[in-house]
């Protein structure tokens, strides 16, 4: 445990050192990618917190990835349309009132998913979810006023108080933000009551029956808190691309989530981020080089299940976890 | 009304094909509680091999050899590596099952190339026939429909009255008593997986010259099979089918008839965008009430 702390405590220096890093470089272009791991850092702990803590394998987060980012996305393209959202809500392009929209969108369509898929356990679940995000993601290609296939793409990024956003150093500090922030509330949230009553669902949900608790409305708060942090990293990363597209809710893209949290190592908040810096990093890598990074990162996968058990946080710690 | 039976009809060829991609992925996920998502992938390679062997030979039956060929042996491949991961969490499982959809996706790119190939029609089924007086359909769909009907009449009888079947219906409930009782359930997940990835090849070599062969062209399909069996029940035959025809059929007149209907009362470029919201989302909607209704499935015994 102490090593993981020491670990937790250098990644945060790191992190918070790593855009001066590249002033000093001359390195400013990898910002952008920076900001990138952050962003799926916070979808990983997101999916980390249902997976992980609650033992429920969700194979939809892309759909709600997706959902955050089409929610800023519109919200910018009815602002510069100076058009109204169904004829009712004004656009905006202010990150104070696009993030926290996303966020609650996100939960509000996580609700009604969660409630349906929660009623099943297991592989069915995965697959229920997946099922769901595919629906999202069927909903949103058939979007013709939001450029159904195509996607829309936002002028520029969101506006927040006088800081320019434009600049990627910024950019990347205030999605660090939200990781601290969202990853500060999963920890509160784990280490609390509820946080007990899901490890307990996991683990044996007839015993939590057996002391008196319905696991259902714990189950469902976790999902839709989880979704909720996976639409804020989706509006972060359409943010970041200034893009909104059906792209980000590809099953994929849920995939590619999955493994960066077992690449990461589960139930922790430093696995995931390990995992998207690892996962996000060597992707950028081998794309440069070669056009079948499909093909590696399968193998890849393929290969760290068969011959591992733990992600790479346990490797470091030398944690036995079950 | 003759457009209404023809797209019945194509609901059910929608359906019939959804029903060999569900077999397996059903039976898989009964007896081996694992979820496959690189079952779509064996669906692509039975259509990319039909596609070249028709090329090359111009011979369809050859086509639909080569595609079983190839997807039972993509199967048997698979599945060793799946045997490594038995006794690895479900989720291991699950990650690799994806990692493997990347492969065959980049493989396949690597083989054939990114455009998509295309199948023609066998010149013998190229016409259309006469249903009912004055009705006609295109000869290759409703021979995709009797295909489909006489492999799962098969398909059902063996797994009501072999002895295969009964092993598989055995392991389906419960596959420890089945291997404490001496059955070698090793060698009976093979066959299942490797039956199920024969007939998902079948489906795409008969799908293939409906549609474009190419990369990712098993993922959507997969998604509807998923929507199928847990409309049907995991684990069972007969869910699959009913699962599948109705999520086919949904999908289908759904399709061709949301935005018409729609526009009767909307105006039109309103009435295609809602209905296309609407075709897309019915098969998922299907699902989402049967959970409701019966979360287990409409044909599962648990």
């Amino acid at each position: 445990m102490r090593r993981e702390q020491l670990i937790t405590a250098l990644l945060f220096l790191l992190f918070l050192a790593l855009p001066a890093g590249t002033y000093l470089t001359g390195t400013q272009s990898i910002n952008g990618l920076l900001t990138r791991i952050v962003i799926f850092a916070i979808a990983a702990i997101s999916l980390d917190f249902i997976m992980g803590h609650g033992g429920l394998i969700s194979f939809g987060h892309a759909g709600f990835f997706g959902v955050g980012g089409y929610v800023v996305a519109i919200l910018a393209f009815h602002d510069t349309e100076q058009s109204r959202f169904l004829g009712l809500l004004q656009g905006t392009n202010s990150l104070v009132w696009s993030l926290p929209a996303a966020i609650l969108v996100g939960g509000a369509v996580a609700l009604p998913i969660g409630f349906l898929s929660l009623k099943t356990r297991g592989m069915s679940f995965v697959m229920i979810t997946l099922a769901f995000a595919q629906m999202l993601f069927f909903f949103f290609t058939s979007l013709s006023i939001y450029g159904a296939d195509d996607g829309l793409s936002m002028k520029t990024r969101n506006v927040l108080f006088n800081l320019n956003l434009q600049d990627d150093a910024v950019f990347y500090y205030v999605s660090l933000i939200a990781l601290l922030g969202y990853a500060f509330l999963c920890h509160r949230a784990l280490n609390s009551r509820f946080g007990m009553v899901l490890h307990g669902s996991r683990d044996s949900e007839r015993r939590i029956l057996a002391v008196g608790i319905s696991v259902f409305p714990y189950r469902l708060v976790a999902f839709v808190f989880s979704a909720m942090g996976a639409s804020l990293a989706g509006a972060l990363f359409a943010n970041l691309v200034q893009y909104a597209s059906p792209d980000m809710l590809r099953w994929s893209v849920s995939g590619e989530i999955m493994a960066i949290v077992i690449l990461g190592g589960t139930r922790s908040l430093v696995g995931p981020v390990l995992g998207s810096a690892l996962f996000v990093g060597s992707e950028t890598l081998c794309k440069s080089f070669t056009d079948h990074w499909g093909l590696l990162l399968g193998l890849i996968l393929v290969g760290a299940m068969i011959f591992t058990r733990e992600g790479i946080l346990h490797a470091l710690t030398g944690a036995q976890s079950r | 009304m003759v457009l209404i039976l023809e797209q019945i009809l194509n609901g059910v060829q929608l359906g019939v094909t959804l029903f060999l991609i569900s077999a397996g992925l059903t039976l898989v996920l009964g007896i081996m509680g694992l979820v496959n998502l690189a079952h779509g992938s064996l669906f692509m390679i039975g259509a990319y091999a039909a596609a070249t062997v028709a090329a090359r030979t111009g011979s369809f039956l050859a086509a639909i050899a080569a595609a079983v060929i190839a997807a039972a042996a993509a199967g048997f491949f698979m599945e060793s590596i799946f045997r490594t991961l038995y006794e690895k969490p479900h989720l291991n499982q699950l990650l690799a099952t994806f990692g493997l959809v990347l492969v065959f996706n980049d493989g396949v790119s690597i083989v054939w190339g990114r455009p998509p190939l295309f199948m023609t029609i066998p010149k013998v089924l190229s016409g259309s026939i006469e249903i009912f007086p004055t009705v006609f359909y295109p000869a290759y769909r409703f021979a995709i429909i009797l295909a489909g009907l006489v492999l799962s009449i098969v398909l059902y009888f063996c797994i009501q009255k072999t002895r295969i079947g009964m092993l598989i219906r055995a392991g389906a409930t419960n596959p420890e008593m089945l291997s404490a009782l001496g059955v070698n359930i090793r060698q009976l997940y093979t066959v299942v997986f490797c039956a199920g990835a024969l007939l998902a090849g079948l489906a795409g070599a008969l799908i293939g010259p409906l549609i474009s062969v190419q990369i990712g062209m098993g993922e959507n399909v997969l998604i509807l099979a998923f929507a199928a069996i847990i409309v049907g029940g995991i684990g069972s035959i007969r869910g699959a089918m009913v699962g599948a025809l109705l999520i086919g059929g949904a999908d289908t007149l759904t399709r061709s008839f949301a935005s018409d209907f729609l526009r009767t009362f909307l105006i039109p470029s309103t009435a295609d965008n809602v209905g296309g919201v609407i075709s897309s989302v019915v098969p998922y909607l299907i699902m989402a009430a049967v959970l409701l209704w019966r979360p287990q499935g409409l044909f599962s015994r648990v």
